[in-house]
Parts: structure tokens; sequence; C-alpha cells
């Protein structure tokens, strides 16, 4: 065969191939960074310019931050009043504290009942270690919703739990736990225990067992030599873990959606609720960002970890 | 680190798997409760798994939920391993801080400041270029690809430090050329991480209620949609079926990853012994 008899499109086809060869780093690249770009960054970004507007009877319903004005000026109207009126509504203000009071009480819960779990993985046998991070694994793997929802069987007045205790004649009334604040901390630290466990087992799998035996054979006690070894040694693990449980469960929905009722307010069910029935997005989007801010701060310290540990050795 | 494991760690594990395990036992058990009220028991029966499959209403949730895990995945997964592959192999490059950023914000912000951010944004994007027209399979896919690939690219990120480059840098010596590398070595090596990914990006779509609230229009009702609908007035034995049904889905697949994800190590494993007795000879 010879080059004048191959068809017109073909080097041409092949040319952009060879192209794509070469440059393939670059495209490879690009995707990613473009989808974020427009699917991740530039949402934020129109949040923050709502927030900054005025509600109004249109759609959608705020106005626009840049108007023309008969002169031919340009204007940008930036209206604070949004956020304004969130701090100085005690709703909102209380809805905060309440929100944050309850993800650091959850994180500190799952971190006292996580740690002693990962470690006790952590020493396990060679067998044993893998079947047991599986049975971590795989709630996490499960619904969340029907995770939640197999607590509300546990916890409603006519539950699992309060049926036991009345069959068992500890209690003639049942007690009342679902609806509760009590729930929505069950429900929180069921569902996020894994993110704790989890980091914590990879900072601690990477320990050395000698220093341990090192102290114990200068005399140290267990107890002396877990505060004074095991436990600084783990600070990545627990930083880590507590911010994969803090961060989510600030902004958390469903749990004080399902398991708490009208009477548990978390920022995160006022959000939804201010824009699926309220409509008004301004404020919405201005909580939304008052959120964020709350946020930003453990959040660069989570990409932070993630960076360094992403980048290897 | 392996050691002597103390009464006090083995009763806090043995309570541990009781609390993570229990009420999801209870959960399936309930589900065979001929009773309509859950927690009275009136004995065995699959009357709501008969009820389950008649109904239509969640036929279409479920099609309509898998048709978009099946996207999302697909997508994720190649979005994600264009990241990760970024980020681990190519060195430093312009605005690496800020794609690193993003393709980590997405793991741990809350779903519902993710959801209305992304609705603005369609809102916006309807208006301005017309596009998309209607919110439904379309956003939610889109909405999905978005926190999914983050999750993909940490899995991907993770197995890419983990196996090092040294395979690659003999190929490149012996004369591959770069994207002979990458479509040659490094891509199969990689196979198990990428179907792990693939899978985590699957469950994670089936399982996402509240960023699908946010980007689904009227008449898509994504299968966590409607199971929240349902359950939101409290108990239902339906629901209970078709939880159980979910459940065993996921153990199936989580248990084939974890295998897979098992036998690579155990390979990574026999290599490295290998290659440290031929160094040794």
């Amino acid at each position: 065969m010879t080059d004048a008899a191959q068809p017109q499109p073909r080097p041409l086809l092949r040319r952009v191939m060879r192209r794509l060869q070469d440059n393939w780093r670059t495209v490879v690249m690009i995707i990613p960074f473009v989808w974020l770009l427009i699917f991740f960054l530039t949402p934020f970004f129109i949040v923050a310019k709502i927030s900054l507007a005025e509600l109004a009877i249109a759609s959608p319903p705020f106005t626009s931050m840049v108007e023309w004005t008969d002169s031919g000026i340009v204007t940008i109207r930036l209206v604070f009043d949004n956020f304004l009126y969130i701090l100085e509504d005690s709703l909102y203000y209380n809805t905060y504290l309440n929100s944050l009071k309850i993800s650091i009480t959850s994180t500190i819960l799952c971190l006292l009942f996580g740690y002693p779990i990962a470690y006790a993985i952590v020493r396990s046998g060679p067998v044993a270690k893998p079947i047991l991070l599986f049975t971590i694994i795989l709630p996490f793997w499960t619904s969340f919703l029907l995770r939640v929802y197999a607590w509300m069987g546990l916890l409603a007045d006519q539950g699992t739990i309060n049926n036991a205790l009345i069959a068992m004649g500890v209690i003639d009334e049942p007690i009342r736990m679902l609806y509760t604040e009590f729930a929505v901390y069950i429900g929180i630290v069921y569902t996020y225990m894994p993110f704790m466990i989890l980091p914590l087992y990879a900072n601690m799998e990477k320990l050395d067992g000698s220093l341990n035996e090192a102290a114990a054979d200068l005399g140290s006690r267990p107890t002396n030599t877990f505060f004074k070894v095991t436990l600084p040694l783990t600070m990545p693990g627990i930083i880590a873990g507590s911010l994969l449980v803090f961060i989510p469960a600030t902004g958390e929905y469903i749990i004080p959606d399902l398991l708490g009722g009208g009477n548990v307010n978390m920022i995160g069910r006022v959000l939804f609720n201010e824009f699926s029935r309220n409509s008004d997005w301004p404020v919405a989007a201005a909580v939304a960002i008052v959120l964020l801010l709350l946020l930003v701060l453990p959040i660069m310290v989570f990409q932070h970890f993630q960076g360094k540990a992403s980048e290897g050795t | 680190m392996y050691g002597k494991r103390s009464r006090f760690l083995t009763i806090m594990l043995t309570l541990g798997l009781a609390f993570f395990y229990v009420p999801m036992i209870l959960l399936v058990i309930y589900s065979f409760n001929y009773s309509k009220i859950v927690p009275v028991w009136g004995g065995w029966s699959l009357r709501w798994y008969e009820e389950l499959f008649k109904s239509e209403e969640v036929w279409q949730a479920v099609s309509l939920s898998l048709q978009i895990a099946f996207v999302n995945a697909t997508f994720a997964t190649l979005l994600g391993l264009f990241a990760a592959l970024a980020m681990v192999r190519f060195g430093r490059f312009r605005g690496r801080t800020l794609f690193g950023g993003m393709l980590v914000a997405p793991l741990v912000m809350p779903e519902v400041i993710t959801g209305l951010a992304l609705l603005v944004f369609f809102i916006s994007a309807n208006q301005l270029i017309g596009w998309p027209s209607e919110r439904g399979f379309t956003t939610i896919t889109i909405a999905h690809i978005t926190f999914s690939m983050a999750y993909v690219a940490v899995t991907i990120q993770a197995r890419l430090t983990g196996m090092g480059e040294t395979l690659e840098e003999a190929a490149a010596d012996l004369g591959a050329k770069p994207f002979k590398v990458l479509t040659a070595i490094t891509i199969p090596r990689l196979t198990p991480a990428l179907i792990s990914g693939w899978l985590l990006a699957f469950t994670l779509s089936l399982d996402d209620l509240v960023i699908a609230s946010f980007v689904s229009g009227p008449g898509s009702n994504t299968l966590p949609i409607l199971i929240f609908s349902r359950i939101r007035v409290g108990l239902r034995p339906d629901i209970n079926a078709l939880a159980t049904i979910m459940i065993l889905v996921v153990a199936i697949c989580v248990a084939i990853a974890a295998i897979l994800l098992f036998r690579q190590q155990r390979a990574d494993m026999r290599d490295q012994q290998m290659a440290q007795k031929a160094a040794e000879e």
C-alpha cells in the first residue's frame, strides 16, 4: 500500500491522536480541573453573591447585584442585611450554637469509644484483623438513611428498647427517646463512628511496638506509657478522625430531622427548610455562608493533613 | 503492630460491634414480621416483600437511582483517575494547591451546603444559557459525579503512592513512551483500585439523599428520596423489607471489593519479597 492510496482523513486522525498522546498529561489534568471549577467552585461564588442580595418577587427570588442606572453607571449593591438578620435573630444564633454543641459532644463521644476499638483492632492477630476491619467498613457502605431508620425502630415509644424494658418489668411507661436530643447523639455517634475508627486505625497501624516495649523495660507502667508514648504518637489520627466527624456532623440534616423530630434544631435542618418552604433565598444563602465560615478553618486543617498524606513519604 | 489485647480492649471491641450490628439485625428481622406495626411481632411472613415488589413507585425510584449510580460511577472513576494521576505523578504544576483543595473539600463539605450551591448554580445556568432545561437525571448525576470523584481520587491516590514508580521507571528506561507506560503498566496495575473506586462511587450515589433532594425536580424521585418521604412519618414494614435487600446487595459488593484489594496487597507483598530475595542473592 502506498501513501497516496490512503484516504485523506486518516492522517488527520492520526495526527490528532499523536497530538493527544504527546499532550495527554495536560488533557488528563485539565478535565477534572475544569469540572471542579465549574461544578464545585462556581456554585459557591453564586451562593455568596445571592447572600448579598435582597429578597425580590421574581424568579429567581432575589435582586441583582449589578444594576444599570439611567445615567449608564453600573452600581453594585451589596446588602449585608441578611447577615445582620441572622446574627440578630436569636433563632439562628441559638441554632448555630446548638449545632456546634451537638457536633463537638458527638465528636468527643466518637473519640472516647472509637479509640479503644481502633486500638483493639490494631492489636488483633493477622487473621482477625482484616475481618474486624471489614466489619467496621461494612456499615459505612450501608445506606446512611437506613442506619438512621434502624434507630427509629429501637428508640420509638413502641420501639424495641421500650417493649423489652416493659416486658422485663423494668418500667411501666415507655421512656421517650425518639425525637429527643439523646436520639440525635446516638444517631451521629452511630453513623459517624467508622470515620473516627478508620483514620485512627491507619495511624496506629504504623506505630512502632518496640517503643512500648522500651518504655516497659525502663519501668513505665502501661497507663503511663499510653499517655506519654501512644497518645502523642496517634495525634495525627485523632485530629483527622475528629475533623471527619465534626465537620459533616455540624451541618447534618437527616439525623436531626428523623431522630430529633421538631424538637432538636440544627443549622442543616434550618437551612434545608428555609430553602424548600420559605424560599427566602438570600437569607438561606447567608445561613450557608455563615456555616461555611464556621467550618472553613477545620476544613483547611483537614485539607492540610490530607494533602500531606496524599504526597506520601 | 501486634500485641496482647487487654481485657478492656476486648470488651470495648465487643460492645462496639454489638452497637454497630444489633440495630441492623433487628431491622432485618422485623422485615419478616407479619404485623403492620413494626415493633409488634405478628409472626414470620414475606408479606412486605410482596407489597414492595408490587409497588410501581418503588420500581421507578430503583430504576432511576441505579441509572444515576451507574453513569455517576463511570464518570467519577474516570475523572477521579485523571485527578489522582495529576496529583501524584505530575509533580508541581500551576494551580496544584487549588486543584488539591477542590478535590478533597467535597469529602467533608456538609451536604446541605453542596446541595444548595449546586441548586443555585443550575438555576442561574438555566437563566443564563437555558441549560439545564429541567432538573432531574442530568442534574443529580452531575452533582453526584462532583462529590464522588473526590472519593475515587483519594482511593486511587493512595494506591498510586503505595505501588511506587519502579516498574514505570524500568519501562521508561527500556524505551517506552510515557503514554505507553500509562496504558501498559500504570492503568493495569490500578485495576483493583479502579474497581473499588467505581463501587464506592456507585454506593455513594445510591445513598445520597440531601444533595439529590436539592437538585432533583418534580417527578424525579430517587430511592433515598422515596424512602425518606415514607419514614419521615414513622416506621414502615415495607421499608424494613427494602432495607434488608439493600443491605444484602451492599454486603456482597463490599465483600467482592475487599477480596480484590486483599489479593492485590498479598501480590504486592510477594513481589517485594521476591525482589528482596533476588537482591540478596
